[in-house]
């Protein structure tokens, strides 16, 4: 049997790793136009910013592809005949798979605005995003970060690693809107400033300005800011352009089952690039996130390897630090005030900055529904193992020293008290 | 452009050593810097002169005070940055990458060792600067006679130690474990390895090392060291017995509940250094698994020697054969100028720009073999990974100072429980998704063999239906 990956990011390599270890002879081949390593995309901040050299990104040592005999393509695939299972590659190359995943990850997604395609504008999601940002903001002084996620942010901690001043415009008028409370968006607004960043809430883009290469960003509020560059970290959307004329079926990315399985027989889609017919409660159709990439790999490669087991991904969670500010979440915790839930919440200050827990129960049965935490750390098993078991929210206050990962000697976490 | 606060708030391009995008010193460190340099220059002077013989108070005042307080001013220098984990430009550093500012540091560091323990003589020049605390502390001169040139070295050592930590201090200020962890090695270092022994020397008693003992302080179980130290008195005979305990007693049992770093990152002078002096170049240390490998062989092939070479050394004492007195001999020669000089001294701390701050505690040091033995199979500590929260940075691997390749663990969701471990704790620092942690548990479950990636069966509700 050959298994063919295209795309070697989180999803596509945990695949070939679950199939590889059910299946020690089966022959399996990654295709991957970005890098011929596997690399954490999660670190290209580190690598601008110099904590990390990019072999450093670098997950699994280089003979590991040797001794796990996963072979690997560095090309591009360019179409993909899902009826006589034939994957053409940019180098001319046809590869003829038993069984195909599709792990492509995604674009950055940009929405349109004048002036978008100027030199000095760009995404970060590539390895080759990160190479043009290194190029095109060598010696400048002012930048411009647009969106309220986790890469603007990101983007705008780089810029300021350079000493480059950034002006960061978010849509939203609070940071993360959709993914959290006010309180933790005013904290993390308040961190984004302190490193020196000029944040404007409720302010979007209108058009870039310059001509060839941008020279100015004009704002919804009537501004014009000028900026040598422009990062946008206004979302991705699933890779999934090459597909076009295949036949498989595809909305924003790959539409797939609870297996992952594609319309086309014998073809998988797994991470960014998926979307997911009929979502589980309470989870996104399209997931782009390193943890889901993981998961829904490992399912995908459950399935190559002939032992299907539905995607079932458990309790989510996520994490992201903001400048010096860590960030955990696990379960869910409503971004805007909600009847149905009950709440304890605690802030406190230490002499390094501000510190946030917060649970949130069901008001009808009790029951822990997430925690999120801003400068402390959770305990995740502890944190899944009691939402996943039903534990009452008053149960876990109790416990909540269990919850902790703080370092040894830290200050206790602060004690949420029921609201 | 807006008057924004940067990280560098009276940033400019000119520190001609670091062409580093991300780094640039304020007045603060430059002001420090200067004070470092005046040192090195009065150095150079007192090495190639008479001056420092004729004005010693005056050039141990520009030279340790211009290293200790220089270095201590740039430190402090850091505090104008925001705490947190502030890595920004390590790799771009001349200093800090293998460029040529450290390898120029290294070849230095090196050549002054060699001459320290191999040409002492050629270090007459500043010797005497030492004169005016030796007099102080332990009642004599510092002359080459009486072993000047190790009490200028201490001097040097200690200074760098206080300095430095310092530095480690301000850098790692968001963590009360590395400030409580730093200032424990600056005791250790300034009191127990620097003042005290040097005081009972004014007392006419023994040097005597509370934190230090075999294999690690290789000949003081030799026959004739034991025989010196009885003859000295109650003191000496207390101070084997306590090398003793100290090894046979405290060493397991601070190593079961806490695991090596209650010794090699809180009271070792080796450690001492590497995680003051050494922190700059933490991030050099080899991470392979070829590295590993040539480890395993080297640190406990010289833990076998050290073991095997005392007992020798006994039975020549014992059974008075004439060529087994010459084995001994040799043994305790080669063992003292391989292992002793070259490999702690020269190795260990000259390369410290090329290879990282813990070669010596890594591949060389016998202590760290016991206690790493100890560590692996009957401790309690572990650096426990956070279920799935890692997310395959490689911040933990390119800051381990013993070359672990934390991240092998932490993507799998496996505790770390590694012989080499000193528990610094900077992986679980530099973690920016909060994944590792220190721990000492109890000892069931304490490894683990869950496999993340492959199985996925570690997150509650996670793949089963």
């Amino acid at each position: 049997m050959h298994i063919v990956i295209v795309g070697n990011g989180i999803a596509g390599v945990t695949a070939a790793r679950v199939v590889r270890k059910r299946r020690p002879d089966w022959r399996i081949t990654l295709v991957s136009e970005e890098h011929p390593e596997h690399l954490a995309r999660t670190a290209w901040m580190y690598v601008y910013m110099g904590h990390l050299t990019l072999e450093q990104t670098r997950p699994y040592a280089p003979d590991f592809w040797e001794r796990n005999r996963i072979e690997r393509l560095h090309d591009r695939a360019e179409s993909l005949d899902a009826d006589r299972q034939r994957l053409a590659l940019r180098s001319g190359r046809t590869l003829t798979y038993g069984r195909l995943l599709v792990a492509t990850g995604s674009v950055p997604a940009f929405y349109g605005w004048p002036g978008q395609d100027l030199a000095g504008v760009q995404g970060l999601y590539h390895l080759q995003d990160l190479e043009r940002m290194e190029r095109e903001t060598a010696g400048i002084e002012r930048a411009a970060v647009v969106g309220g996620g986790l890469i603007g942010v990101e983007l705008a901690e780089m810029l300021r690693t350079r000493g480059v001043a950034v002006t960061y415009l978010v849509r939203e008028g609070r940071y993360f809107a959709h993914a959290m409370p006010e309180r933790e968006s005013r904290l993390i607004e308040e961190e984004i400033r302190r490193h020196g960043v000029d944040l404007r809430l409720q302010t979007e883009p209108e058009a870039f300005l310059g001509s060839g290469r941008v020279e100015g960003v004009r704002t919804t509020a009537g501004d014009t800011i000028p900026a040598e560059w422009v990062g946008l970290g206004t979302g991705v959307r699933p890779n999934v352009g090459w597909l076009e004329g295949s036949g498989i079926e595809t909305a924003r990315g790959v539409l797939v089952d609870h297996h992952l399985r594609t319309s086309a027989a014998n073809v998988w889609a797994a991470g960014d690039c998926a979307e997911h017919r009929e979502p589980l409660p309470g989870r996104a159709p399209v997931e782009a996130l390193w943890y889901t990439g993981r998961i829904q790999g490992a399912t995908a490669g459950y399935a190559l390897a002939d032992e299907a087991r539905p995607y079932v991904p458990g309790v989510f969670y996520n994490s992201a630090k903001f400048f010096d500010l860590e960030w955990q979440v696990v379960g869910s915790i409503a971004p805007e005030s909600d009847p149905g839930r009950n709440e304890a919440l605690a802030e406190d200050r230490t002499r390094t900055g501000a510190r946030l827990v917060r649970l949130q129960g069901d008001a009808e049965s009790g029951r822990l529904l997430g925690i999120h935490a801003l400068g402390a750390r959770l305990r995740h098993e502890v944190c899944a193992e009691w939402i996943v078991s039903r534990r009452s929210l008053d149960d876990c206050l109790r416990d909540l020293p269990r919850a902790g990962f703080d370092p040894e000697f830290s200050r206790a976490m602060p004690t949420p008290t029921l609201a | 452009m807006a008057d924004l606060p940067l990280y560098n708030a009276h940033a400019d391009r000119s520190l001609w050593l670091f062409e580093n995008p991300a780094w640039r010193s304020n007045a603060v460190e430059k002001l420090g810097l200067a004070l470092v340099a005046v040192a090195i220059v009065a150095s150079v002077v007192a090495l190639a002169s008479d001056l420092g013989r004729q004005s010693p108070v005056l050039f141990a005042l520009l030279v340790f005070g211009g290293f200790g307080i220089g270095a201590t001013v740039f430190a402090l220098g850091g505090l104008s940055r925001p705490a947190g984990v502030r890595n920004e430009g390590t790799v771009f550093s001349s200093n800090q990458a293998r460029g040529a500012v450290g390898w120029t540091v290294g070849v230095v560091l090196t050549g002054l060792y060699v001459v320290l323990y191999f040409w002492p003589g050629a270090l007459s020049g500043l010797i005497p600067l030492g004169d005016p605390l030796s007099q102080f502390l332990r009642d004599q001169p510092a002359t080459l006679e009486n072993g000047g040139q190790w009490f200028l070295y201490s001097t040097f050592y200690t200074l760098a130690v206080a300095a430095m930590g310092v530095r480690a201090a301000v850098r790692y200020r968001h963590s009360r474990y590395h400030l409580i962890r730093t200032a424990s090695v600056v005791f250790f270092q300034t009191v127990l390895a620097f003042a005290l022994p040097y005081l009972l020397v004014r007392l006419q008693q023994p040097e005597l090392y509370l934190h230090y003992t075999w294999p690690l302080d290789y000949d003081l179980f030799f026959p004739w060291k034991v025989e010196e130290l009885r003859q000295s008195g109650r003191l000496g005979v207390a101070m084997l017995l306590w090398g003793g305990v100290l090894i046979a007693l405290a060493t397991p049992v601070l190593t079961y509940f806490f695991g090596k770093r209650w010794y090699c990152s809180w009271v070792c002078g080796c450690g001492g250094l590497a995680e003051t002096a050494g922190d700059p170049y933490r991030h050099l240390s080899d991470p392979s698994l070829a590295a590993w490998k040539v480890e395993r062989w080297m640190v406990h092939g010289v833990l076998a020697a050290i073991v095997a070479g005392t007992a020798l050394l006994w039975v020549a004492a014992v059974a008075d054969v004439g060529w087994l007195d010459g084995g001994a001999g040799t043994f305790s020669w080669l063992y003292g100028l391989l292992i002793g000089s070259v490999f702690a001294g020269v190795v260990g701390v000259g390369f410290y720009p090329i290879f990282g701050s813990r070669v010596w505690c890594r591949f060389g040091c016998p202590m760290a073999a016991i206690l790493g033995l100890q560590q692996r199979f009957f401790s309690r500590f572990r650096i426990t990974t956070n279920g799935g929260q890692c997310i395959s940075c490689g911040n933990c691997t390119a800051y381990c100072e013993m070359g672990i390749d934390v991240r092998w663990y932490a993507q799998r969701g496996q505790n770390v429980v590694r012989a080499s471990c000193v528990g610094c704790g900077i992986c679980a620092t530099v973690c920016p998704r909060g994944v590792l942690k220190l721990e000492n548990g109890p000892r069931e479950n304490r490894v683990g063999d869950r496999q993340l990636l492959t199985d996925l069966d570690v997150l509650p509700g996670a793949l089963a239906e």
